[in-house]
């Protein structure tokens, strides 16, 4: 057994630690049982106050937005709010449907709950805190966030609601219309790593962010990024597969209670998935702001936690999207898929070439 | 990842999905049935190719770019098979393969 | 190891047995996808990494989504599939059948390989992978560009209404 220092700057000490002292009590295969374990509480539990602290965001966001106060009731500044409503929804009923399909309607909101959680263990939360480091990290976030869509067209479709389908259908047309485009401008910052391994990705930020490493044409692949990775989430412009004042709320319509809170749930861990994977491609992850031949100002930033520094970008993004989603009117389904066919699609294969010409020629910084 | 599994499991496998590939194939009416036994069919040739490349030219990659082109061609497949679907059915109302018995003209 | 393996295969031969047996075509999707997912887990364990991601891409992704999607469209729902006759049953069996037989006969007179000692657990890596397609593959890799090409056009074709040519 080594001795083990807690240092908040390279938690892989730490993790180090963990793993050794688990192999030295058990056999192998009960230290990988119980390596999972852990790492699943503590997903669990990073999912859940991730969700409930980001709902009390939305809300005040919202409320900011429009010249209101927002919650202010329960706890200071209404804190606790988002746990009464929990509360409220487990004690819910659960309203079954006469003549819906009763598996597929139970099994679809763990679908999508179970997404989010594959994504989320792919993803560099700080140094050393990264549940798996794929050597293909990027491309498996997309191929486990286009699946998605299955729980939402499988919601829809069962709940036996005309609303529901309509929502399902047009969530179905615009996940995949726009995850084109997601997986297309994260390509463009893989051109200019040269890895997908999200850990090297982060690693090679060390100097500078990639968004100021590949100028004009990641600050474009970040631009549409932001758009699509909305579209994804469902949120924002373009919440038409829950269009409330259309559709009454679209695929999650007929669920109530619990169920209901998944969804609601997944919506913001989505959007926290995008926004943290935007923020480790395009903004360094965990990796502190630098500029080079600052010795100084780099020590300054150093300083800072790499989690924090991991958490508050991630936030940033956020709040972006919130910002998108309280700003703009809804679009409608037509206009939706012009935006990604005709402009952001053929823009992003021009910047793919773009990025692919500066990286040959060795115009980056 | 392999070691300790034989050669003829993988085989064995790909046969028996073969196998339910085909039987759904020929027994089942629904044209997208029947599309997905094919998919399946498909499938099951895809994990012959990785486990030969895997076995026997470990160095090499044929096996696995024949298993991306045939995953590349069933995409195509797919998306034509499924307009030709959605045609079938504004024309004859269903989309069972014995209900599609005459020519338009 | 093997453990794995027997796991993923008892997922991927009941659900693929699913698919052909369940009378609704939505549960037959949902079987699929899951046996999708399975075959992943074999490509994972045959050391193709870059392959099981595609395949989820491209499977579980795009064309499952759209099997759901048309089926959604198309309001199939109704499990009123007429079955076919037990003759017709009997027939896919015993033919399917003997095609087993014969292929499982095969593969049981293989002599079994040894593991080959050339293994590099890197060469599946997406690396190596794009080396080796962009310099030896390069060609079918366009061809299916100009196949990707063909089947966007044919759908689109298929797909469009035609014009209703009214007599004003």
């Amino acid at each position: 057994m080594q001795d083990f220092k807690f240092n908040i700057y390279d938690l892989s000490s730490f993790t180090h630690w963990v793993d050794v002292s688990l192999y030295s009590y058990c056999t192998p295969f009960w230290a990988m049982m119980w390596e999972m374990i852990i790492i699943g509480v503590a997903m669990l539990l990073f999912y859940a106050v991730i969700g409930l602290f980001l709902v009390y965001a939305e809300r005040k966001v919202c409320a900011f937005m429009q010249n209101r106060i927002g919650p202010n009731r329960v706890g200071p500044y209404g804190f606790i709010q988002t746990v009464a409503d929990l509360v409220k929804l487990l004690m819910k009923e659960l309203v079954i449907i006469r003549k819906s399909d009763k598996f597929l309607f139970y099994l679809a909101p763990f679908i999508v709950i179970i997404v989010n959680f594959m994504t989320m263990a792919a993803i560099p939360f700080a140094k050393g805190i990264h549940a798996i480091d794929f050597n293909i990290g990027v491309l498996y976030i997309m191929a486990i966030s286009s699946m998605g869509v299955i729980g939402v067209l499988i919601a829809g479709w069962s709940s036996n609601n005309k609303f529901s389908m309509i929502g399902a259908m047009r969530s179905g047309a615009q996940i995949v219309s726009y995850e084109l485009s997601v997986g297309f401008s994260l390509i463009t910052m893989c051109v200019l790593a040269g890895s997908m391994q999200l850990s090297t990705i982060v690693e090679g930020q060390s100097e500078c962010w990639y968004i100021f490493q590949g100028h004009i044409p990641a600050i474009i692949a970040f631009v549409i990024f932001l758009i699509a990775g909305t579209a994804e989430t469902n949120r924002g412009p373009f919440d038409l597969a829950e269009a409330e004042s259309e559709l009454t709320a679209g695929y999650h319509t007929e669920y109530s209670g619990i169920s209901f809170a998944f969804f609601y749930l997944a919506e913001y861990i989505n959007m926290f998935i995008i926004a943290s994977i935007a923020a480790t491609v395009f903004w360094g992850g965990w990796m502190p702001f630098h500029i080079s031949g600052l010795a100084g100002f780099n020590n300054i930033m150093d300083f800072i936690p790499p989690f924090i520094w991991y958490i508050g970008k991630t936030f940033v993004i956020i709040w972006i999207m919130m910002w998108f989603k309280w700003t703009f009117p809804r679009l409608r389904i037509d206009q939706l898929l012009t935006l990604e066919w005709k402009y952001l699609l053929p823009i992003n294969l021009v910047n793919i070439i773009l990025m692919a010409l500066i990286v040959l020629m060795g115009w980056h910084f | 990842m392999t070691e300790g599994i034989p050669l003829n499991y993988f085989l064995i496998l790909s046969t028996l999905m073969f196998f339910i590939g085909i039987y759904g194939f020929l027994t089942r009416r629904n044209l997208i049935t029947i599309l997905m036994s094919v998919e399946l069919i498909l499938n099951s040739v895809n994990i012959n190719f990785v486990a030969f490349n895997n076995y026997l030219y470990p160095d090499r990659l044929q096996g696995h770019f024949f298993t991306l082109f045939i995953i590349a061609v069933a995409a195509a497949e797919a998306a034509v098979a499924i307009a030709i679907i959605i045609n079938i059915y504004r024309n004859f109302k269903s989309i069972n393969v014995e209900d599609a018995n005459e020519m338009k003209y | 190891m093997i453990f794995l393996f027997y796991l993923l295969s008892g997922v991927a031969l009941l659900s693929a047995l699913m698919v052909v047996f369940s009378r609704s075509p939505i549960n037959s999707v949902i079987h699929l996808i899951i046996c999708f997912l399975a075959i992943a887990g074999h490509y994972i364990l045959l050391n193709a990494q870059f392959l099981a991601v595609v395949h989820i891409i491209v499977y579980t992704g795009a064309i499952m989504v759209l099997f759901l999607f048309v089926i959604m469209l198309l309001n199939l729902n109704k499990e009123n599939e007429p079955h076919k006759k037990l003759y017709t049953k009997l027939a896919a069996i015993i033919s399917g059948g003997m095609l087993l037989l014969v292929l499982t006969g095969a593969v049981k007179s293989v002599a079994l390989i040894p593991f080959n000692e050339k293994f590099d657990s890197q060469i599946g890596l997406v690396g190596n992978f794009g080396k080796i397609l962009f310099n030896e593959f390069m060609l079918p890799f366009e061809a299916s560009s100009v196949l990707f090409l063909s089947a966007i056009i044919g759908a689109m074709i298929l797909g469009k209404k035609e014009k209703i040519t009214n007599n004003e």
